[in-house]
């Protein structure tokens, strides 16, 4: 067939601005990470259920793989990559994530990480049980989930400034 | 796994868009939130030649409270309807219909107005809209309409739209004082689409007594069945008459065979989730009753 048409579109990625040139069809995924080799967010099932291409755009949880990347002109979006600390070190998801041993082999991570940290700037404090519902749309296969519903309390506590031993509050 | 190569367009306000719409005819889609659409034309289950994207359209971004209706705009995210104070207190069913679609992270995206308009028998917000005899607001370049629920929904996947015509609203209407309402349904997995759901919306008199009362179910036929079930609701002393209850389900809903459940299985929930969702719209509605509101 022929060449396919390009499309131009801005957006930011973890306040970088970007332009691209890419087919309509390009998903927001692809974009990032074939375009802007930013190859942390991760492409599990690629319809939308297993959550591990989930980005923030404009601060909400959503999943790269559902979008067009053309259809984000104007938008902030930011990735796992954007999810650390302003000095370059492990932002307070990931460090919980480190403490709580709350990923086995990686892959579902980047999508944890992105919607645990838009969730805890809506919910400061949750019980267990709101963990639990905060991370139902993001699947596991390594089945962690009991380390990560406390890596999201843990990642609560270092926001806090609450620094005691891991799952101090437990 | 990749959607097959399509033209884009972004229209810059909705005269705009219904103009392209109109030249594109049956070629032209709209793209809204896109939580479906993506999907299917990932699985190659669809492959439109040109979609029209109204994400980049602010008029259409609205929620609007009145003292009689609720009215959607067709680019308003679920998650912004769900968390409307003002939407929430008019018409608790919304929030409750709401919370049960899909996951967070997708209602982020999601339009309410383009899950009506996908019209998938186990979506819930038609469900919501119908028993709330909702109105959706068609417009094209050079006409309006506006299709009430019960016209609306055609078919599996099939709504009253007509190529060039754009969904840009949906209303619904507010239930009388003293009534209640509740969404309740089981799926394989929470956030899944559901096996069966039910919503319910019952009225009551001053006594707390039930007076009427609707129930929309879901996947257990081909788009939200209706059934006015108040034969089986009034006059037993605030119990349910569950025979005749089950007997007026039955008559309307036509479940079948899937991989996540048989048709009986289906039956046997659409009976059970039809009596808990009532008694619960029951007891919000008395509660509502005595604090003097909506529930």
């Amino acid at each position: 067939m022929d060449t396919e048409t390009l499309v131009h579109v801005a957006f930011t990625v973890n306040g970088t601005p970007h332009e691209l040139e890419v087919p309509a069809r390009r998903l927001l995924s692809d974009a990032l990470r074939h375009d802007l080799r930013l190859t942390g967010t991760h492409v599990g099932c690629e319809h939308g259920v297993c959550g591990a291409c989930t980005v923030l755009v404009d601060g909400a949880p959503t999943r790269s793989c559902l979008v067009f990347a053309v259809s984000l002109e104007g938008a902030a979006i930011t990735t796992v990559e954007g999810c650390g600390n302003p000095d370059g070190g492990m932002g307070p998801v990931q460090q919980a994530f480190q403490d709580c041993h709350a990923l086995q082999c990686g892959f579902c991570t980047p999508g944890f990480i992105t919607t645990i940290a838009a969730y805890l700037e809506e919910n400061e404090d949750p019980t267990e049980a709101e963990a639990r519902e905060a991370i139902s749309g993001n699947l596991c296969r390594c089945t962690g989930y009991q380390n990560i519903v406390a890596a999201v309390q843990r990642a609560a506590e270092l926001r806090a400034g609450r620094t005691g031993g891991p799952g101090a509050n437990r | 796994m990749k959607p097959s190569p399509f033209i884009y367009h972004r229209p810059a306000s909705t005269s705009e868009a219904l103009e392209m719409l109109a030249d594109l005819g049956d070629a032209g889609k709209v793209l809204a939130g896109g939580q479906s659409l993506v999907p299917l034309m990932s699985m190659r289950l669809a492959a439109p030649a040109h979609l029209v994207d109204i994400n980049h359209l602010p008029e259409l971004d609205t929620v609007e409270v009145t003292s009689t209706h609720v009215r959607v705009g067709a680019i308003a995210r679920h998650s912004r309807v769900e968390r409307d104070a003002a939407a929430y207190d008019a018409i608790p069913l919304l929030r409750q219909g709401l919370e049960n679609v899909a996951h967070p992270t997708i209602r982020n995206r999601g339009t309410t107005v383009g899950s009506i308009v996908h019209a998938d028998p186990a979506a819930e917000m038609p469900a919501v809209l119908a028993l709330l005899d909702g109105v959706v607001e068609l417009r094209s370049a050079n006409d309006r309409r506006e299709v009430a629920a019960t016209d609306f929904f055609v078919g599996p996947m099939e709504s009253a739209t007509r190529p060039g015509e754009l969904a840009v609203a949906a209303t619904f209407h507010r239930p009388p004082d003293g009534s209640g309402s509740a969404f309740l349904e089981l799926a394989r997995r929470h956030g899944d689409y559901a096996m069966c759901g039910v919503g319910a919306v019952v009225g009551t008199d001053p006594d707390g007594s039930v007076t009427h009362a609707r129930v929309a179910l879901i996947s257990v036929g081909d788009g939200p069945v209706l059934v006015d079930v108040t034969p089986a609701v009034t006059g037993n002393g605030g119990g349910f008459d569950r025979a005749a209850l089950n007997d007026l389900i039955d008559h309307d809903i036509d479940p079948e065979d899937d991989i996540h459940a048989t048709a009986e299985y289906r039956r046997h929930l659409a009976h059970v989730l039809t009596a808990r969702t009532l008694e619960q719209a029951r007891e919000r509605a008395v509660t509502a009753r005595r604090a003097g509101r909506a529930a």
